[in-house]
């Protein structure tokens, strides 16, 4: 088989996604990569992914519930619905951190060798996929354990698990780029999160927002959907979802993801004269 | 048949005087806007620091199939950038390149090994890296620990390797590579002489199984002994071609033309601070045939001149020598004494039979009271030191980087009787 190859300036290969197809071995290798390395040389190794967002519920059902005193969707236990949207909402944390560091991360590999440099953000969700396994695990013995019953919405699960990878690609490969451009976005990214964590509806529902007059500004924000859809998988009709933002949430989520990934192809090449 | 054909390959850097290093901060770039936005003055103050640099300009090659090329040229003569287009890290801001052929480059060696993560899984990482499909790894293993000699290491993580280990890992990866076109970077700067043999003997196997090399070095010999053709680039220009023989004769005169001496005339556009100036900078051989080659056996020494504008100042100098791939090799300095206002003059005497044969850098510091640089110049001069005594063949390298000459004898201590 010929390979030929022509290099210029601006012009990604025009068969890129073949060249990505061709190298998906090194992808499923960084990953594994990422995953051992994190494991190894830790205290407690896996169960930190099983304390941190246990901890994290516990923290917020004191805070929210008993101090607070907010309530959940009628009929839902407080603690179940906050930790259903923990569960979806640190998967989207962690992969959108993950992905803005990952060029900045590997940059050792970006200035001593090529491979199509999408491989990288790619790569760098895996470690948040086990994570998100494991506290979703976590969720369903609680589940079970409280006696809730679980809803046969559970299957249009993938669907928002995939769109929450859709949106933290989207967003992440923007920051990826310009992290590499500015080191100062690296400090901005926690902050985000932080905010987010109080914008979308994670420790209250959805449906405290409805009717209010902020309603569509609050549903311009595509996350919203996405932790409205997964509590609806995980709790059930009683869960406030309102299946019409899901559609701006579609639309929304993969034109960032366009852009982005256009914007990336576009500055890759010179990823390492920033370095 | 050419596999690789270059057309008008530049590459632009913009410099930018204002930032010292690093990345931009988004701070910089919104004074900035704010100073183009508002001020006029602005805009011609900030594009002043910023200059442009062409790391390589207007290049054309083109490369046969089962050509050896070797590429040689001054640090920042274009050299790695060259390398780097070539295997596509970074892209060309003019021009164009075809290459037909899988292409392989190798500019460090163990690219992408993690500490944390075993031998055996960094093989198959940094194999992945390279462009090896899983299989072949899995085909080559044997031969790669075999190779790399770390069977007894293969669980541990590497961070536990010894430097060498470490190095003989990577490159035992790199050699089991089968690309059509094999791009290596001094590569061979690493490791001991022992292991420098056995990664030109294994770029020998590749170059005569008919496959094309580009192999960037400093190291002349190598190059003669393995490259056909040679490149030679000089401030970003291809500024010649051809026989390698023919390239390394033209290259070595012009390093020994070039660097023997430096020296200003002018005061005011000599390098140097506000408190010193440099007036000239020369290596004087005892002993110099007319093509300027420096011979193993030769003493010589450095004579360094640079006004002094500062009365009274506590000054000393510091002298660096390092190897053309950049180890120190010693670091010498005078006393600090006072000095009037006026040219000082410093000399450093090196013995023959001292430096061993290959190319070498130095540098010169200016120190005030003992602690504070006034001024580096840093690649000062660059000499070759050559050994015609015998003919350099490639295994005929002496190791090490000094060859002193040292009390060494042997006598017959003991007489065995015969009854």
């Amino acid at each position: 088989m010929q390979y030929t190859t022509t290099i210029k300036a601006g012009g990604s290969e025009k068969d890129y996604w073949k060249e990505l197809w061709l190298n998906r071995q090194l992808l499923w290798i960084l990953s594994k990569r990422d995953i051992s390395v994190r494991y190894k040389q830790t205290l407690l190794g896996v169960a930190w992914s099983v304390l941190r967002p246990l901890m994290t519920m516990v923290i917020m059902v004191f805070v929210f519930s008993l101090v607070a005193k907010l309530e959940g969707d009628p009929g839902i236990p407080y603690p179940l619905m906050v930790l259903a949207g923990i569960t979806i909402w640190t998967f989207f944390a962690n992969t959108f951190t993950q992905i803005s560091n990952s060029i900045l991360i590997n940059s050792n590999l970006v200035s001593k060798v090529y491979f199509p440099r999408l491989l990288m953000p790619l790569s760098s969700v895996a470690v948040g996929l086990v994570d998100f396994m494991i506290s979703f695990t976590i969720f369903l013995i609680f589940t079970v354990l409280s006696g809730y019953p679980l809803s046969w919405n559970i299957l249009y699960l993938p669907a928002f698990v995939i769109l929450t990878f859709v949106i933290s690609l989207g967003f992440g490969l923007f920051f990826a780029v310009l992290n590499v451009r500015f080191r100062d976005i690296g400090q901005l990214i926690p902050f985000i999160i932080q905010v987010g964590f109080y914008i979308c509806p994670i420790a209250y529902t959805s449906r405290l927002v409805h009717g209010q007059w902020f309603e569509k500004y609050y549903k311009l924000n595509p996350i919203v959907g996405i932790i409205d859809g997964f509590k609806w998988c995980l709790l059930g009709d009683k869960a406030y979802f309102d299946v019409q933002s899901l559609y701006s949430t579609i639309v929304i989520s993969f034109f960032i993801l366009i852009l982005s990934v256009l914007y990336f192809r576009k500055k890759e090449n010179t990823f390492v004269d920033h370095i | 048949m050419p596999v690789i054909v270059a057309e008008n390959i530049s590459k632009k850097y913009i410099i930018d005087h204002q930032r010292k290093g690093g990345s931009p901060s988004i701070r910089d770039i919104v004074n900035e806007t704010v100073d183009k936005v508002f001020s006029r003055k602005g805009k011609n103050s900030d594009f002043a620091e910023k200059e442009e640099f062409w790391a390589l300009k207007d290049v054309n090659f083109s490369i046969d199939q089962g050509d050896r090329i070797g590429i040689v040229g001054h640090n920042g003569a274009g050299k790695s950038t060259l390398l780097k287009i070539l295997s596509r890290i970074t892209e060309p801001s003019t021009g164009q390149i075809k290459i037909e052929g899988r292409i392989a480059s190798l500019l460090e060696v163990g690219t992408g090994f993690h500490p944390e993560l075993t031998g055996r899984e960094n093989i198959f990482l940094n194999g992945a890296i390279l462009g090896m499909a899983k299989n072949e790894i899995k085909q080559s293993f044997d031969a790669i620990v075999d190779f790399a000699g770390v069977e007894k290491f293969l669980d541990t993580p590497v961070k536990r390797y010894s430097s060498g280990m470490y190095v003989r890992l990577g490159f035992a990866i790199a050699a089991h590579l089968n690309p059509e076109i094999l791009i290596v970077d001094e590569v061979l700067a690493v490791g001991d002489t022992e292991f420098q043999k056995k990664c030109l003997g294994k770029m020998r196997d590749v170059s005569e199984s008919g496959r094309t090399l580009i192999f960037v070095s400093h190291n002349l010999t190598a190059i003669q002994a393995l490259c056909n053709k040679s490149f030679y680039f000089e401030k970003g220009r291809l500024i010649d071609q051809g026989e390698t023989t023919h390239i390394v004769t033209n290259y070595l005169s012009k390093v020994s033309h070039k660097s023997l001496e430096k020296h200003w005339d002018n005061i005011d556009q000599a390098p140097g601070s506000d408190q010193v100036r440099v007036k000239s900078f020369r290596l004087l051989p005892e002993y110099q045939d007319n093509l300027s080659h420096i011979d193993v056996r030769t003493p010589m020494h450095f004579q360094f001149e640079f006004w002094n504008l500062e009365e009274g100042a506590n000054l000393n100098l510091s002298m660096h020598l390092y190897t053309f791939t950049g180890e120190c090799i010693f670091n010498v300095g005078t006393q600090s004494e006072p000095f009037a206002k006026g040219l000082v003059t410093g000399t450093c005497e090196i013995p023959g039979n001292f430096l061993n044969d290959g190319s070498y850098v130095v540098s010169m510091m200016i120190v005030k009271d003992t602690s504070t640089v006034l001024y580096n110049m840093e690649e000062a001069l660059i000499f070759d030191i050559e050994d015609f005594r015998e003919n350099v063949t490639w295994y005929g390298k002496w190791p090490g980087y000094i060859r002193p000459q040292l009390n060494f004898s042997i006598r017959q201590t003991e007489h065995v009787v015969n009854d």
